[in-house]
This record gives structure tokens, sequence and C-alpha cells, in this order.
């Protein structure tokens, strides 16, 4: 055991620092007090998020419409479900963390090798999952205009069910847009500007477009930020400047009783609204996205983006210590607690995705 | 340390366990999280969805879980497992507290202020 864990040459020393009171090597204990800092750091950002959202919580946007795809399956609606199945990827490497870990206190290291190679082929397919959902969260999908005062006004139009109902679904900007044929607008580029630089890129449409296609539709409606709060409650609160926002929303709204559901206005608001509107946007960046408050975006790629960077170097430090394992390292050592402190990392990336999952995707 | 190798038979059985016990959970809250049963939205405990307050609970369940058994906390001393646990819980709640409010604060004022922020 001499090699085991690093020694400070004071251990019969009680007074030179070899007590040790919480009964764990040195590596060990600074690893939970690393993980420790850590969690403060993550509970920050989540905590951040939890102030934002309370900020605007008539208007934040609705997980479910924003993360609603699944690999191979367009144009369906699975809200969560590749979530989901990240969550349990995610938590089944963890366990086989832990069966390496068990494998490891054993000593035997065939075992350890198998399944720290699962516990990495698991990371490995949750990085990559978490950057498909970050090219659908840019990409986009339908497409949005921007008010003046940097609100979100999408696009719905109705459709009426089977059992008389009418619903409302998302169209996108290319439904609606009328093509100018004469527009010359044409992005700037390096090689024709005069100072050699080059401007953003230019939306696929421009704002006149959608405006005259949303006049030549008549049925499609402006749906905002908004979430349609209760009314009645409203109502019943004597509260005036609540009974005349009560008022305001019965006489524009189309679905003033969809509780919790984003605001839709009757035609005539809604020609009112797109009068606001000036400019595009498609996807999301960090300044505007088409889902609705740009915190949000910017949350979700502060928060996950931190993540999936501890999931990635929790994968790499997974295969530094696996090669050591396949040489042998820890065998020589006769101690296997290197796997269980990079194990402990491992296990508290899963545990932060355990809170980021509820915050982001389920409350 | 000599206890890690000494009295550690194998855990195997616990972990499967516990793995099948965080699955239940996890597909409990996908379940709700999809269906939203609309008794759990429109009750509201202490100012937010019950069904809300379900999800953070089982959350801190499978973290209980996961630090416990697969972290194994469980077998660390009192005093480590405090240092630990005690601190993060301590600062965490105190800044969800603090963040919470004001930011609710911060709508309040939004909502009943003088000044259109929609415009």
């Amino acid at each position: 055991m001499e090699t085991a864990v690093t020694k400070t040459g004071t251990e019969d020393k009680i007074w030179g620092g070899g007590n040790q009171p919480l009964k764990v090597s040195y590596g060990k204990m600074m690893m939970w007090f690393f993980i420790l800092s850590d969690a403060l750091t993550f509970s920050g950002f989540l905590a951040a998020y939890g102030f934002s959202r309370f900020k605007f919580i008539d208007s934040w946007p609705i997980a479910d419409e924003v993360f609603n795809h699944f690999p191979f399956l367009h144009g369906v609606d699975a809200p969560m479900y590749y979530v989901a199945l990240m969550t349990f990827i995610l938590i089944f490497s963890s366990v086989t963390m832990v069966l390496a870990v068990d494998a490891g206190h054993q000593m035997k290291q065939k075992k350890v090798i198998f399944y720290m190679f699962l516990t990495i082929i698991g990371g490995a397919i949750f990085v990559g999952s978490q950057a498909w959902e970050w090219k659908n969260f840019i990409k986009g999908e339908y497409g949005a205009v921007e008010t003046q005062g940097g609100n979100i006004l999408q696009f719905v139009s109705p459709t009426t069910e089977g059992d008389g109902t009418v619903a409302y679904h998302r169209v996108g900007l290319k439904d609606i847009v009328v093509i100018d044929a004469h527009k010359d607008r044409v992005q700037h580029d390096r090689k024709n500007g005069v100072w050699f630089t080059k401007e953003e890129t230019l939306p696929t449409y421009t704002i006149s477009e959608i405006a005259t296609g949303f006049t030549k539709h008549s049925d499609v409606l402006i749906r905002t930020q908004e979430l349609v709060p209760d009314i009645e409650k409203l109502k019943a609160s004597g509260n005036p400047r609540k009974i005349a926002e009560a008022a305001r929303l019965e006489k524009q709204l189309v679905n003033p009783n969809d509780k919790g559901q984003k605001a839709i206005y009757k035609r005539e608001f809604s020609l009112k609204r797109m009068g606001t509107a000036i400019g595009i946007v498609e996807g999301a960046n960090l300044t505007h996205n088409e889902y609705g408050a740009p915190l949000f975006a910017n949350f979700f790629f502060f928060i996950t983006g931190f993540h999936g960077f501890h999931v990635f170097s929790g994968v790499i430090i997974n295969i530094i210590i696996f090669i050591n394992v396949i040489l042998g390292t820890y065998e020589k050592r006769k101690n296997y607690e290197m796997v269980e402190k990079v194990g402990l990392y491992w296990h508290f990336v899963d545990l932060v995705w355990v809170f980021v999952f509820t915050f982001f995707y389920l409350v | 340390m000599a206890h890690d190798t000494a009295h550690h038979g194998s855990n195997t059985a616990k972990i499967w366990k516990v793995f099948i016990l965080l699955s239940v959970v996890t597909i409990v809250e996908v379940i709700l999280g999809i269906i939203k049963p609309a008794f759990l939205v429109e009750t509201t405990v202490i100012s937010m969805k019950l069904l809300n307050w379900i999800f953070i609970i089982l959350t801190i369940y499978k973290a209980y879980y996961i630090t416990w058994s697969f972290m194994h906390m469980e077998g660390e001393t009192k005093g480590l497992r405090r240092s630990v646990v005690w601190t993060g819980i301590f600062l965490i709640c105190y800044l969800i507290f603090i963040l919470l409010t004001e930011g609710d604060y911060i709508y309040e004022v939004f909502k009943a202020g003088h000044k259109s922020w929609d415009f």
C-alpha cells in the first residue's frame, strides 16, 4: 500500500499533519471540496435562471414547445422525449461508473476496464446529443419577427378539429412570405467592401416581405410572448387595473380562456401588432431568439454549455484513467482509488444534469 | 486507506436497485411533464404550481440517492458529510431565496409601474 495514495510523510505525527479526522485520503477529500465549489457555481447559474424567470414569469417561453425534436422524426411534436433519453444515458453511465469503482475495490482489472469503457461511451453519446440539441435550438424552426421593444411575435393559423374546436398551429416565415422579386439588397462581403469588412448574415426574408405576406394571408394571427393569465381571478381581484387588463384581454385575444398558454390576438389586433415589427429572427443566438425572451437563450447556452463542458472534460479524464487501468498502473499500486475519484466527478456531472433537466425542461 | 479494500464486498445488487429507482422516478417525471394533470397545474402551494413542487421534490430525492449511494457519501465520516452537504445546502437555499424574492419583486414593479415596457 506504500504508493496507494499521496503520502505526506507525516502520517505518525499527530501535530504535524498526520491526523486524518475525516478518514479519507487527501485527494478524495479535495475532490469532494472541489465538487462542493462547483456545485455552488452551478447553483449560481440556476438561481440566476430562476431570478430571470420570476422576473418574466408571465412571458417566459414554454419549454415543451422549444425542445420538441427527436432524431429521424421530422415534424413530429415530441416534447421532452429526447432529453429524457439523454437523462437515461447519463444515469446509466453513472451506474457503469459505480460498477467500475466497485470492481476496483475487488481488484478486478478486466471488469474495471469494461465498465469504464461503457462509461466513456455513454458520456460521448451524451455530449453528442447535447450538440444536436444546440443545433436545433440555434437553427430554429418557424422563425418570428421582433418588435421595436424587443418582443417576439410568432405566427399561427387556425384549423378546425374534428369535434368543432379550433386549434392554432404555428406557421413559419416561409409559409407566409411573399417574395419580392425586385429586391436588390445583397450581403456586403469582404471582397466588395471599401474597408474589407463584411456585415452580419442577412436574414432569409426582409421585414417588408413578411409584412406583405401577413396582409395577404388573412387567416394568420399573431402570437405574442405573453402567457394568458387567469381572467376570472383578475376580474374578481377588485383592483381596477387588473379588471381593465382582463377586459382588454377578452376583447383582443382569440384564446382568453387558455390559461398559461401564449396569447393569440384577433386579426385586427394582430395587424396592429405586426405594424410594430422591425426585424426577422430565425433561430437563436445570444442577443435574439425566435422563442421569446433573449435571456432564455442566454441561459440555455450558458447552463447546458457549462454542463456539457463538464461532461466533455469528464470524458477526457475518464479516458486518461482508463488508459492507466489498461496499463496496470493501479494493479501495481494495489489500489483503485483514482477510479473512485474520477467516479466522484462523473457522478457529480450526472447530479447537476438531474437539476438542469428539472429546471430547464420540466418546471 | 485500509477500510477501502478491507470490508468492501460487492455492492452490485444495491447499485442496480438504485438504478431502477432513479429510472422509475425519471419516468414518472417525464410522464407528469407530458400529461400535466390539470389539478396539479391549477393547485398552487406557496406561490408555485403543485406540479412544480412535485418535480423539485423528486429531483432532490434523486440527488439524495446519487450522492448517498453512487458517490458513497453514506460511508464517509460525519465530519466530511456535514462539511460538504450542509455547506452546500445552506448556501444554495440562501441564494435561491434572495434571488427568487428579488425576481418576484422586480416583476411586480414592472407590472404595476407606470412605464410601458412593450413599446
